[in-house]
């Protein structure tokens, strides 16, 4: 019983997502002494302030970058159903206890999570690359692909992209799920043998990592 | 100039004397030289580069008509408010949206001489929200946003001529005043000047500030004396304001030798809240006059100038105990009240002694009516009845006093160019400072308040004259300001800096008060100005008759438009510009060849018109004056002017976008 509800927790932690970004890439130059910060979520794309975009498309637009408009990616919106179909589809499974839908649950984010890597890649490597050629600055074989990962000087800026908070609930579903198929995995191996206690002291020392 | 009898004394002195240290006048000799400053003295007040100072200093600009805004204990000047006159810096003035500030019931007047700031208050404590200032020469008041910095609201004065006992505030800043240096006839009227005694008056005014909007609460009809400072009562003795008066003689013409002649001259006590039940009561009599109240909105960031026809007077003499004059020696300047609000010092800038009235014994000598006499209705105490005590041959021209918070006093002298601290409660003298040269109002951040901020750390002493103090620049040379140290027993100088104008009083406040609130830029979404263009695709040109609107937009690096034709000779354009950036610091400016006025300077988010009336043909080119961007050059654009009753049709573009309508 136990296992199910860290099963579910964990799968219904990726809700997390529609509340705080997953990614965040700050472009640092001398004249921004705050940074300017772009937070990536996984329905849209905010700032610190909500004219952040506007600042960074006026910058990028010297460079011949496409604006970045939220409307034209369309991931921004089908990207919610994915993530609620999940924790819907991981309720399900949970609440089943059947240990292989739980591993293929885990399976399915982990691709998704792979993919939907690759595919922030491609929308960097393409704003970085997809370049307006009567630009007012144009540097030979210069491209303005922001890091996946880490960073990068662009110019006058250093870019820094980063997981942000959001990747914590990704993670905790990772953790909680992975965690819930190990001790499963546990209890039915011990199950001739085991007592009742055992478990149950294993769960109590999880709880307060799970509140 | 309020202060040319005493330049004059004081060339005298130095003339009688054949010398030239006036600071030596009757006093100690001073042991700072003021020209070597220690290396400690120099960290004092240092700020590394990019680090803040500590507080704002907010120095009147005197005839200049403006605020300086300065960092202590740096000395750095950040900007310059503009006030009562025009600036072509910041359009202030010029463009179509600020020149109803400037508006009074004598028409458009573009320059006034700004005396004392005053911070507002609450519960005697300076809580950051406004800042006051008078204008002197054609009586006003405004009233200054601190998280904008930006003047939001100026009033006319009806009945006044120099409005100098202003603009002081009581504890909470219900009240703010107002005052009459320069008696006249009240209501206004075409009268012998030599009838000034008879025929003349002074008013006390009393501006209310409910809703954070200043309005003219009442007036007080006050004897024909010149009315010079004022400070409201505080703690003990809030809900009365004390204004200092000189030419108790009403004398009308050579006043520096006829004004000075009594020995004594008149503190003025002002009951506020019995003013208050007396206009409950019906006692006001309702003046026609000619106001005007401007005020700025900033929502619409338009100012309006609104006229005004009535004011409440009461008459002293039909409302008993309204006020109290007290005998002050003589020719007092400076009313300052300290921080407890009992005692009330007088500057009597031509006595040898300074008096310390005792509030406890006003009211005592009220209650007991120790009346010496009555002027114009108006009981006048006995001396000795509200005397707390003396400071003795403190210096020469005593004018202010700022107060510490630990029972200190700080009092300027002008002729004898320093600032001596004493002891409030037994008027003795503790230290002495020279100034250089020749100080008028002294300013301790927090001094005139209830709390004086960090209990009285740095006091700043601004001078009249300042001859060799810093690279000459020709016959006119700076106005300087001193920044001492105050938290020890004795002052200690520790930076000189020049400032803007001549700054007469100034008030001062721990930064953290402020400058976390401050507005980094308008919201584009929230300007109601009713020529706003909110994005570049509605950027536009209208005609009506030869009035012609372009409704421009400026964004890194473009103005749109920035081809314009059918503009004829004669006509009228209005440039309404509006800033479509929203990021911090990213102003544009716009100009006009040939525009008669000055630029815009437009925040990120606002919008701001220039009025041009094209005389000429030809082609004649616009630009952003503030360097925005890397492409700041390439912020231009050009409007053709074709002769009167062309057929040119209108037309407007921005790179491939074209406009246009049939001319009509």
């Amino acid at each position: 019983m136990k296992t199910k509800v860290i099963f579910i927790i964990g799968a219904l932690a990726i809700l997390g997502l529609f509340w705080k970004p997953l990614w965040r890439i700050t472009l640092d130059a001398p004249q921004y002494p705050d940074g300017v910060n772009m937070y990536i979520y996984i329905n849209k794309i905010g700032g610190d302030t909500p004219s952040t975009l506007q600042n960074i498309n006026i910058l990028n637009h010297y460079i011949g970058m496409k604006y970045i408009e939220p409307e034209s990616i369309p991931e921004l919106t089908y990207f919610p159903y994915i993530i609620a179909g999940m924790a819907a589809l991981g309720l399900v499974f949970g609440l089943s206890g059947n240990k292989k839908l739980w591993f293929t649950w885990v399976a399915i984010l982990a691709i998704l999570g792979a993919l939907g890597i690759y595919d922030y890649y491609l929308w960097l490597y393409d704003y970085g690359h997809n370049l307006d050629p009567n630009a007012a600055i144009k540097i030979e074989g210069m491209t303005y692909q922001p890091p996946l990962l880490g960073s990068k000087p662009l110019l006058n800026f250093v870019a820094h992209s980063y997981p942000h908070t959001g990747s914590i609930f990704l993670l905790a579903s990772f953790v909680l799920c992975g965690l819930a198929i190990f001790m499963q995995k546990k209890s039915s191996d011990e199950l001739p043998v085991a007592t009742k206690e055992a478990p149950k002291q294993k769960e109590k020392e999880l709880e307060p990592a799970l509140t | 100039m309020k202060n040319s009898i005493f330049k004059i004394a004081a060339f005298m002195v130095i003339a009688v004397g054949g010398g030239y240290l006036l600071t030596q006048c009757g006093t100690s000799s001073p042991d700072n030289s003021g020209g070597v400053m220690s290396g400690s003295t120099a960290e004092e007040v240092f700020v590394p580069p990019g680090e803040h100072d500590t507080y704002y200093a907010f120095t009147s600009g005197g005839y200049s008509g403006q605020v300086g805004v300065y960092g202590l204990p740096s000395g750095r000047l950040f900007r310059v408010i503009p006030v009562f006159s025009q600036d072509a810096e910041k359009g202030y003035g010029y463009n179509e949206e600020t020149k109803p500030m400037l508006e009074t019931s004598f028409g458009f007047v573009p320059w006034d001489d700004s005396h004392h700031p005053e911070l507002s208050q609450t519960n005697g404590e300076i809580d950051g929200r406004f800042m006051f200032i008078n204008g002197n020469n054609t009586p006003r008041v405004a009233k200054i946003n601190l998280s904008t910095m930006e003047t939001e609201e100026i009033i006319e004065i009806p009945n006044a001529g120099g409005n100098h006992a202003s603009a002081f505030i009581t504890e909470n800043t219900e009240y703010i005043t107002a005052s009459t240096r320069f008696s006249v006839p009240v209501p206004q009227a075409d009268e012998k000047i030599a009838s000034y005694a008879d025929k003349f008056n002074g008013v006390w005014t009393f501006i209310s500030f409910e809703n954070e909007d200043m309005e003219i609460g009442f007036q007080v009809l006050a004897p024909p004396f010149n009315w010079d400072l004022a400070h409201g009562g505080k703690g003990k003795s809030h809900g009365w304001m004390f204004f200092s008066s000189y030419n108790a003689e009403k004398a009308n013409t050579l006043l520096e030798k006829n004004a000075s002649q009594l020995d004594k001259d008149f503190i003025a006590a002002v009951n506020w809240k019995l003013a208050e039940e007396y206009l409950a009561q019906g006692k006001a009599h309702d003046m026609q006059v000619d106001f005007r109240n401007n005020e700025w909105d900033e929502s619409t960031q338009m100012a309006t100038s609104h006229e005004r026809n009535t004011v409440k007077v009461l008459i002293p003499e039909e409302c008993p105990g309204l006020v109290y004059l007290l005998p002050t020696p003589k020719s007092p300047h400076g009313v300052d009240v300290d921080p407890t609000g009992n005692f009330i010092v007088g500057g009597g800038k031509l006595s040898a002694d300074m008096a310390v009235h005792s509030f406890d014994k006003m009211l005592q000598a009220i209650e007991n009516e120790d009346f010496e006499t009555t002027i114009d209705g108006i009981p006048v105490l006995k001396y000795d009845n509200i005397l707390q005590g003396i400071v003795k041959q403190p210096g020469l021209g005593p004018l202010h006093t700022e107060f510490d918070g630990r029972g200190n006093a700080y009092t300027t002298f002008f002729i004898s160019s320093e600032i001596v601290k004493w002891k409030v409660e037994t008027q003795e003298i503790l230290d002495r400072v020279p100034t250089y040269y020749s100080v008028g109002h002294l300013m301790i951040p927090g001094g005139d308040s209830r709390k004086p901020e960090e209990g009285g750390k740095y006091m700043v002493a601004m001078n009249k004259i300042t001859k060799d103090r810093y690279l000459p620049t020709g016959p006119e040379l700076a106005h300087s300001a001193q920044l001492y140290d105050i938290s020890g027993d004795k002052m200690r100088l520790i930076l000189d800096f020049p400032t803007v104008g001549e700054p007469h009083y100034a008030q001062g406040l721990l930064a953290s008060r402020i400058k976390d609130k401050q507005v980094k830029t308008y919201l584009l979404e929230e300007n109601k100005h009713p020529h706003v263009t909110d994005r570049e695709s509605r950027a536009r040109v209208e005609r009506d008759g030869n009035v012609v609107r372009v409704y421009m937009t400026a964004i890194r690096s473009h103005l749109a438009p920035d081809n314009i034709e059918g503009i004829r000779v004669g006509d009228e354009v209005y440039f309404h510009v509006t800033n479509l950036e929203q990021d911090w610091d990213v102003p544009h400016g716009f100009a006009m060849m040939g525009a008669t006025n000055a630029e815009l300077l437009i925040m990120p988010g606002q919008t701001e018109t220039l009025l041009w009336k094209p005389t000429k043909e030809g082609v004649f080119p616009f630009y952003c004056t503030d360097f925005c961007s890397a492409l700041h050059q390439e912020m231009q654009g050009y409007v053709r002017v074709s002769p009167r009753g062309s057929n040119v049709p209108l037309s407007w573009a921005l790179g491939d976008e074209t406009g246009g309508a049939t001319a009509p």
